[in-house]
Formats: C-alpha cells, sequence, structure tokens
C-alpha cells in the first residue's frame, strides 16, 4: 500500500546533541496516528522536519504518490501542498475575527496579487461558516479572536488547519489545557478529520489518546521505541521503562 | 466593491473631504486666487507636509501594517527628489543655455550645447562631463519613469536580499539604516554625478514656465500633493482593508504562522517594501520641486528615524494617523524651529526653542510611547466610542484563557 508520508533514517542534531536519530515514519492516507514519548524524545523536531523548519543531517522525507521529497522545500510551499501545523500554544491572528482568521486560511491562491484582489466568494463564506460549525466557534465568528478562551483558541487553530484543506494534519498537544468537556470535543474533531485526511497527534496524556483509539508511536531519544495499538505498547518493557514507569 | 468598500474604512470619506475643505479653503486664502491671507512660503510649507503625509503613510504601511521597522524610507523619499531634480535642472539649463548661444553669430551644434549644460550644472565640482546616470535627463517621461522604477529597484534587490535570509526585527532596522547611511555618504561624493554636497538646486522654477508666478505654481504643487495624497490614501485603504491586510497584520503579529499557512511570507514583505518605497518616492518627487533644493544631507539617517517618530506620535496601524503625525509633528517644528516660537527667559537660561524644539520632540516620544501606545489617533478612539471592553480587570472571554484586560489595550 502506498503511503502519504515516509520518513526514513532521519537524523538531526544541535550542538552535538542528537535530537533525532535514525527516525523512520510513515502513515497513510486516511489514518489517525498519536505519537508519545517524555520530554526531549524528539516529538516537536520531527514535526519541524516534516514541515521544512529544520534540515535534517541525512535522511529522506517523501510524500505523496509521486514520492516527492520535501527536504529543502520551504514551510510555505510544504504547506500548500498540503501539510497543516498546529502549534503547542494556541496561534491564532487575536487582532483579528474568527471569521478573517478562517478567511485567512480557506484554500485559494496564496500570491499576494492574487491575495490583494480577493473579494470572498460565496463558496468562500459558506466554507468558513462550515469550518466554524465543525469547531463549535458559530457564535464567535465576529469576535476578536484575541477574546477566546483557550479551548476555543485552540478549536479555532485546528479549524484554520482544515480550511487549508490538507492531506496531513499534524497536531502538537492540542488538549493542553483543556477542560473535560472541551477535550472531549477537540477528541470529536479530529476523529472526524482522520475520516477523510492522515492526523498525526502529539500527546502526554494517555486518556486523551485512548479516546482517539489509534495507532500509537513511542518516541524515545530520538527515534522511534515502539509502535501498535495503545495496549500493545503500554505492555512493551522497553516504554514502561522509559516513559511510563517514571 | 464601493459599497463594502467605504463601510470598511469609514474614516476614508472624513478624510477625502477634510483634505478637500484644506485644499480649498487655503487656495482661497492664497496670494494667488484669493485674498492673500496666506503667504506663499507658507502656502508651499503646508504643499510640503502634504507631501510627508504620504510617505508617512507608506511609513504605517509598511511599519505599522507589517510589522518591518525599515529606517530607511526617507531614502526612497530622496531619492524620487533626486529623480525629478535631474529632468527639472537639466531642463531649465538647457533653455537658458539654448538662450544665451543663440545670441552667438554662428549657430551652436549639439555638442557645443550639450557641453555648455555640462559645464553649468557640474561646474561646482570641477567637472563638466555627463554622468551615465544623467542619460534620461532630458526626456520628462524617462526621468518620471525613473522616479519609480529607481527607487523600486533598489528596494526590490535590498529586500530581496534582507527578507530571503529572513532579516527580522531590530536587525532589519539596523540594516536599512546602513542602507540610508551608505547612500547619503555615496550622494556626498562630488564625482557620484549628483553635485555632491551641493545638491540639485533652483528647483522651484519649472522650465518654460518663468512666466508663472511662485504664488500660482505653490498652488499647484498644493493641489497635486493634495491629490497624490487622497490617492495614496484610498490605495493604502485598499490594501489593508481585504484579505491582504489580514494577512500582513498576520505577518506583523504571527510570522510562523502565516508562514505555515502556506503564505510565502518574505514575498509579502517584499512586496509590501517594495510598494511602499515607491510610494515614498512619489512623495519626494512632489515635495522638493516645491522645497527648491535636495541635497545628501535629506536623506540622513535621521531623516528616516523622524519618520518612524511621526508615524508612533500619530497612531501606528491606522492611516489617519501616519497623517495627523506627519502633519502635527512636522508643523509644530516648523513653528517652533523658524524663531516664531517665544523664547522663555528664566533669569538664569533662556530657553530657545530652536535648540530645545529637539528635546521636546524627544519627550514627547518617549511620552506616547508609554503613556498613549495608539498615538494621537487614539483620541479617535475616545470619540467614536470603540473603547477597549472595561470588565474591570476580568479576563475578556469565558475563562483564564482568554486575552486579558491590559492585553488587550493596544
Amino acid at each position: 500500500m502506498s503511503q502519504l508520508l515516509e520518513v526514513s533514517g532521519i537524523s538531526v542534531s544541535f550542538d552535538g546533541f542528537k535530537a533525532i536519530n535514525n527516525l523512520s515514519f510513515s502513515i497513510g492516507h486516511a489514518e489517525m496516528r498519536a505519537i508519545i514519548g517524555p520530554n526531549g524524545a524528539g516529538k516537536t523536531t520531527f514535526m519541524d522536519i516534516v514541515t521544512g523548519k529544520t534540515k535534517p543531517d541525512e535522511g529522506s522525507v517523501l510524500w505523496g504518490d509521486l514520492s516527492r521529497n520535501l527536504i529543502g522545500m520551504n514551510e510555505a510551499k510544504i504547506a500548500r501542498i498540503g501539510i497543516g501545523r498546529k502549534f503547542q500554544r494556541p496561534t491564532v491572528f487575536e487582532d483579528q475575527s474568527v471569521f478573517d482568521n478562517l478567511m485567512i486560511a480557506v484554500r485559494n491562491d496564496r500570491s499576494p496579487i492574487a491575495v490583494l484582489f480577493f473579494r470572498p466568494k460565496a463558496k468562500d463564506i459558506a466554507k468558513v461558516h462550515e469550518l466554524a460549525d465543525t469547531i463549535g466557534l458559530t457564535d464567535e465568528l465576529a469576535r476578536k479572536s484575541g477574546e477566546l478562551s483557550h479551548g476555543q483558541k485552540q478549536w479555532l487553530e485546528i479549524g484554520m488547519l482544515l480550511a487549508q484543506d490538507p492531506k496531513l494534519l499534524l497536531v502538537d498537544e492540542p488538549a493542553a489545557g483543556m477542560t473535560l468537556g472541551e477535550r472531549e470535543h477537540t477528541t470529536d474533531i479530529l476523529k472526524e478529520a482522520a475520516k477523510t485526511r492522515a492526523v498525526v497527534v502529539i500527546e502526554h496524556d494517555m486518556e486523551f489518546i485512548r479516546r482517539l483509539n489509534c495507532k500509537v508511536t513511542v518516541l524515545h531519544e530520538g527515534s522511534v521505541l515502539a509502535e501498535g495499538s495503545l495496549d500493545h505498547v503500554t505492555k512493551n518493557q522497553g516504554v514502561i521503562d522509559v516513559y511510563l514507569g517514571r | 466593491m464601493n459599497n463594502s468598500f467605504f463601510m470598511k474604512n469609514p474614516s476614508l470619506l472624513v478624510f477625502l473631504g477634510l483634505l478637500a475643505l484644506f485644499t480649498l479653503g487655503v487656495t482661497l486664502m492664497s496670494e494667488a486666487y484669493g485674498s492673500g491671507l496666506v503667504s506663499t512660503s507658507f502656502v508651499k510649507t503646508l504643499g510640503k507636509t502634504l507631501c510627508l503625509a504620504l510617505v508617512a503613510i507608506a511609513m504605517d504601511l509598511v511599519w505599522g501594517y507589517t510589522g518591518i521597522l525599515s529606517l530607511g524610507h526617507f531614502a526612497f523619499f530622496g531619492v524620487g527628489g533626486y529623480m525629478i531634480g535631474m529632468w527639472l535642472m537639466y531642463a531649465r539649463t538647457e533653455i537658458i543655455v539654448v538662450n544665451s548661444l543663440a545670441s552667438s553669430p554662428i549657430p551652436a551644434t549639439a555638442s557645443e550645447i550639450s557641453d555648455a549644460i555640462g559645464s553649468q550644472i557640474f561646474g561646482v565640482v570641477g567637472s563638466s562631463d555627463f554622468p551615465a546616470i544623467w542619460m534620461f535627463a532630458d526626456s520628462l517621461i524617462l526621468q518620471l519613469m525613473m522616479v519609480v522604477l529607481v527607487p523600486g529597484l533598489v528596494a526590490l534587490v535590498f529586500g530581496w536580499l534582507a527578507f530571503r535570509s529572513r532579516v527580522t526585527g531590530v536587525y532589519l532596522s539596523i540594516l536599512t539604516q546602513a542602507m540610508t547611511l551608505a547612500l547619503s555618504l555615496y550622494l556626498f561624493q562630488n564625482d557620484s554625478g549628483l553635485r555632491g554636497n551641493n545638491g540639485l538646486s533652483g528647483l522651484q522654477n519649472l522650465p518654460g514656465a518663468d512666466d508663472i508666478p511662485q504664488s500660482v505654481m505653490s498652488i499647484w504643487f498644493l493641489w497635486a500633493s493634495a491629490l497624490a495624497l487622497a490617492l495614496t490614501y484610498i490605495a493604502t485603504s485598499f490594501v489593508v482593508s481585504g484579505k491582504f491586510g489580514s494577512v500582513i497584520r498576520g505577518i506583523r503579529d504571527d510570522e510562523a504562522r502565516v508562514r505555515f499557512l502556506g503564505y510565502s511570507v518574505e514575498g509579502y514583505k517584499l512586496f509590501v517594501f517594495v510598494l511602499t518605497a515607491i510610494m515614498a518616492a512619489i512623495g519626494g518627487a512632489l515635495y522638493y520641486p516645491q522645497a527648491g533644493i535636495i541635497n545628501p544631507a535629506e536623506i540622513a539617517p535621521i531623516a528616516s528615524i523622524y519618520l518612524a517618530v511621526w508615524v508612533a506620535i500619530g497612531g501606528r496601524g491606522r492611516i489617519y494617523g501616519a497623517v495627523i503625525g506627519a502633519v502635527v509633528v512636522s508643523l509644530v517644528s516648523t513653528w517652533f524651529t523658524g524663531g516664531q516660537a517665544p523664547n522663555i527667559n528664566l533669569g538664569f537660561y533662556e530657553v530657545k526653542w530652536v535648540d530645545w524644539w529637539q528635546v521636546l520632540l524627544g519627550l514627547s516620544f518617549v511620552l506616547v510611547t508609554l503613556f498613549a501606545p495608539k498615538g494621537i489617533g487614539g483620541l479617535v478612539d475616545v470619540f467614536t466610542g470603540r473603547f477597549s471592553p472595561n470588565r474591570k480587570g476580568a479576563p475578556l472571554g469565558p475563562d483564564a484563557g482568554s486575552l486579558r484586560e491590559e492585553e488587550a489595550e493596544k
């Protein structure tokens, strides 16, 4: 089966510290995957490499059916070919309304000239309303996003990712700082998204991952320690030693 | 577009109305067309002030909206002035030379005329040859194109190099200052081809318009400056009101987020940088014919810093803020430095405003930054009732993670 993203044998070191060490990872077209690991295991660095922020010292990152190499492409180009990324801290444009935040993200021509003369068409506005409905922010569309609660900002950011219509969503700790009710809603949004695209979730919270009910990859010291269902990896002695046992 | 465009820019119609009233009022009070209440030199000052407001809008677009603190936009203003000054000087000298040679018994050849113009213009720097950069000076059309093309290309090359290397923040500001300093030092040299520290002079005399008195000319330039300012205001409103405005404000607030949404942040910055450089150059091309002279001191780094001060005092991130800042500060500065402000005698020391104005300006900049970050333009919010929400210190949103009141006050 052809994979959507195939990362093989990447390594990267910062000032001698090997953040990623011969890591290989792959994910299919409509798959949900959780990545767990202790602090410093290389989870965020892994995302940085896939999204083009960090260049690996070696290895390859192949994308899609044509197996295009993502290494050397800039962030904006990688985002345009279909990889959306959510940061750990919710990052939305706080000075602008929820509507404008979503409208920036809706998939359209991104070149300056096209954007300068852009006027939202009916389908763009419909798309924004549909997304707002998905993330439960329909009533907040006119508000400045800076006024939203932490959880709502997280959803807004996920909504912005969905608006780009990406083939792969990379989500860094979506449930951090959320209440129980908010977590459940977040799980629903992500599960729904994973029906049509690949979703990679980095998370610390085991309960949250259990609710996602998906394959889990455990990272440790920059490489894959174990992979499989949550029950499978939690029984793995290595995982217990480095992560769960602490 | 029209309906929603004016809805989105409520300040636009008000501004255009005030500008029209102002221009008409000055015309009716001028020496040429009205009661003569406003002197010709003050009409020129007002016309120049409108050009400064224009370049302030450009600065607001690049700094207030896009977040690039360029301390080099006055260099583009100066380059625009130089470009139009070259034609003004060449064409006027040509008329004088042709007239004086016409009385000679043998008709002068083209090369004799050219040499005579050259020695007239470059005599002050001990040369008489035309440097290559004066190639198009004999054509108004070409030289007008140079007003746009030269600063545009300089901004394009400089911006491309700087933004591509992801130079941001204070480092970019320093880089733009370095560019400005380098340009002004280059122009100070006699062999730069632009008459060194003499600069270009006599620009207030339009070639072939000797019969038209300066009092009439000053009103024409006032109208031209007002028109350019109005067009700049409309164009900038258009740029910042749509999705493009959303993107550049996004770049100002969170560059990485915009990048990961698939926008080429560098491309946008370059676009805005070049666009505002061209705006600044057009302002300069209208300013210096009114000032009458341009020399490298105009491009000195401090001028670009003043520009940032105007925008900060007027209010960043709102177009009328930039206009208010430029108009208020430059007119007040004219009043103080023109010797019109009465000196204060403290007995042991006499406060001479010509010297102390700089201190006052610096102090007001510090005070505005500390106590009124919205600038003078922020007063408009008081009248329109757009206060920051007052929740008595409680978070603005439903829970503890949302924006706090003190954070929202920007």
